[in-house]
């Protein structure tokens, strides 16, 4: 069979032939377009990794920002409720340290009217024993003029003595 | 707009076909008469699928057009010899001591011989043949293609390809990613990878040129068993040469199988290592096989138009000739999904058995 049988020649130029395609094509053809799609491939792939970067970038220049606008609300928060806190504490020290010297001049106050007062009732103690001892004077003397009066008196106060 | 411009393509194609058939069917009317043979359409479509010395273009009435090929040969008796293959005249005569052999049960038919003492001894012959030459003309192509490939790839570094660099960047990737980096593996691919591109675009493209009808294609390069060898040779070889220690293992000592199958009979070693053997033979049959009964059913429905027209005459040849011209052109079709299907085999299952040599244990 003349068909299935191999023939020297074409094996012979065959062989040759397709050598030359091998070495030819992988020198001249394939060792380029491959490089180059290599490269190409990495230059896309690069390319498309730099874009995720600069997205993360993004991303976190954003939160970044935001997390420095909240510190910077907190900040201001802080601030504000600190100094809302010296005013009370202020105005509570305030009111305190009022309290405290209202406190002491009403003491004093009172103090001072009650040594006034003393002094005065005693005054008016040695006023009115002054007083009652003229009083008993003029009335002694009023009374005792007569001798009857007098014995009068010795008498009852004799009774009164009740001699026991 | 493309669409239409396609298919008066086809028509157009279609229309040469027919008169193409009909000059061959006027010549074989004239052999009828001339040699009184009976219209044989099995040695014709024979004819078209063999090596042979010259290239026949066609036949106009009784004037042959075909090119003459050099004929080398080196003969033990008389040395070598060069001379083109029209000094046959188609096999009529014998040049020298040297002539094509004859006969229907001769081996050597179609060859040439060289007569010895009346006996007839092939000489050893590199001459170009038709399908020598169809080789040389595609690798020319393929050669012309692909450097002005790669140094488009070099103008346009970097960017989008353009044009017929387009075209074939899918395949070449197809191969890269599916073929050898799925098959061998991401660390040794690029060591294998100009070998699977190189086949694969060798085989694919020769089978391309044999659906062409005209010269310089139409010659049954892919369905030659001597091309498909060498191929496989090429697969085996590198095989071969690449299998570490754990492919030989595999081997002389599958690891997994029972030890009687390998003790006192070795019969699995017996099995694997034929199977070194057969795994090439199977891609050589494979290939040659396809693209040689592609050409032979092809070329088999165009000659039922002269089996009508033998038959019923000349209506008849041309009525059949409107279902012969669909159906090869069906066929044609087909034979262009099958020459890249091929060549993909080829390639895959070179690929595969490329891994399995080189593939580290686990």
């Amino acid at each position: 069979m003349g068909l299935v049988t191999p023939d020297f020649g074409l094996i012979f130029w065959m062989t040759i032939s397709f050598l030359l395609v091998l070495f030819i094509l992988k020198k001249y053809a394939w060792k380029p377009i491959l490089k180059m799609l290599k490269e190409r491939e990495d230059s896309i792939d690069e390319a498309l990794k730099s874009a995720e970067l600069a997205k993360d970038e993004m991303a976190r220049l954003k939160s970044d920002n935001e997390k420095i606008m909240q510190e910077a609300r907190g900040e201001r928060e802080k601030l504000l409720r600190d100094a809302r806190e010296v005013k009370d504490k202020i105005l509570a020290d305030a009111k305190v340290e009022a309290k405290i010297e209202g406190d002491k001049m009403i003491n004093s106050a009172k103090a001072q009217i009650e040594s006034e007062k003393l002094a005065a009732l005693t005054e008016i103690k040695e006023q009115v024993v002054s007083l009652s001892i003229d009083i008993a004077e003029k009335i002694i003397k009023d009374s005792l003029d007569s001798d009857k009066k007098q014995k009068e008196y010795t008498n009852k106060l004799l009774k009164d003595i009740d001699l026991n | 707009m493309s669409h239409s411009s396609k298919l008066i393509r086809v028509i157009f194609l279609s229309f040469f076909a027919v008169l193409f058939s009909s000059a061959v069917y006027a010549q074989h009317n004239d052999k009828v008469e001339e040699t009184d043979k009976k219209f044989n359409p099995g040695e014709l479509i024979m004819e078209h699928v063999s090596d042979a010395y010259s290239w026949h273009i066609m036949t106009v009435g009784e004037h042959h057009i075909e090119i003459p090929l050099p004929v080398i040969l080196y003969s033990k008796y008389s040395g070598f010899h060069v001379f083109m293959s029209s000094k046959f005249h188609y096999g009529q005569k014998s040049y020298k001591n040297f002539k094509l052999a004859e006969g229907k049960e001769n081996p050597l038919k179609g060859k040439i011989v060289e007569s010895v003492n009346g006996k007839d001894i092939r000489p050893i012959d590199i001459s170009i043949t038709k399908n020598t030459l169809s080789l040389f003309i595609s690798i020319i192509l393929i050669f012309w293609l692909f450097i002005s490939i790669a140094k488009s790839y070099k103008k346009r570094r970097g960017k989008a390809p353009k044009g017929i660099q387009s075209a074939i960047e899918p395949l070449i990737i197809f191969i890269r990613d599916d073929v050898a980096k799925s098959s061998i593996g991401e660390k040794k691919y690029m060591k294998y990878l100009p070998y699977l591109l190189s086949i694969f675009f060798f085989i694919f493209f020769n089978n391309l040129f044999g659906i062409i009808p005209i010269f310089p294609g139409g010659a049954n390069l892919m369905g030659n068993i001597t091309i498909t060898m060498v191929l496989a040779l090429f697969t085996f070889i590198i095989t071969t040469f690449s299998g570490n220690k754990h492919y030989w293992i595999d081997i002389f000592n599958t690891p997994g199988v029972p030890w009687w199958l390998k003790l006192p009979i070795p019969l699995l070693p017996f099995v694997e290592f034929t199977g070194i053997f057969i795994k090439p033979f199977v891609l050589m049959i494979r290939l040659f096989a396809n693209m040689l009964a592609g050409h032979i059913v092809a070329l088999g429905f165009f000659m039922l138009i002269f089996i009508f027209g033998a038959m019923g005459g000349a209506i008849a040849g041309y009525g059949g000739a409107i279902f012969s011209v669909a159906f090869t052109v069906f066929l044609s079709l087909l034979e262009l999904l099958v020459a890249f299907i091929q060549a993909y085999v080829f390639t895959l299952l070179s690929a595969l058995y490329f891994g399995m040599a080189t593939e580290e244990h686990h």
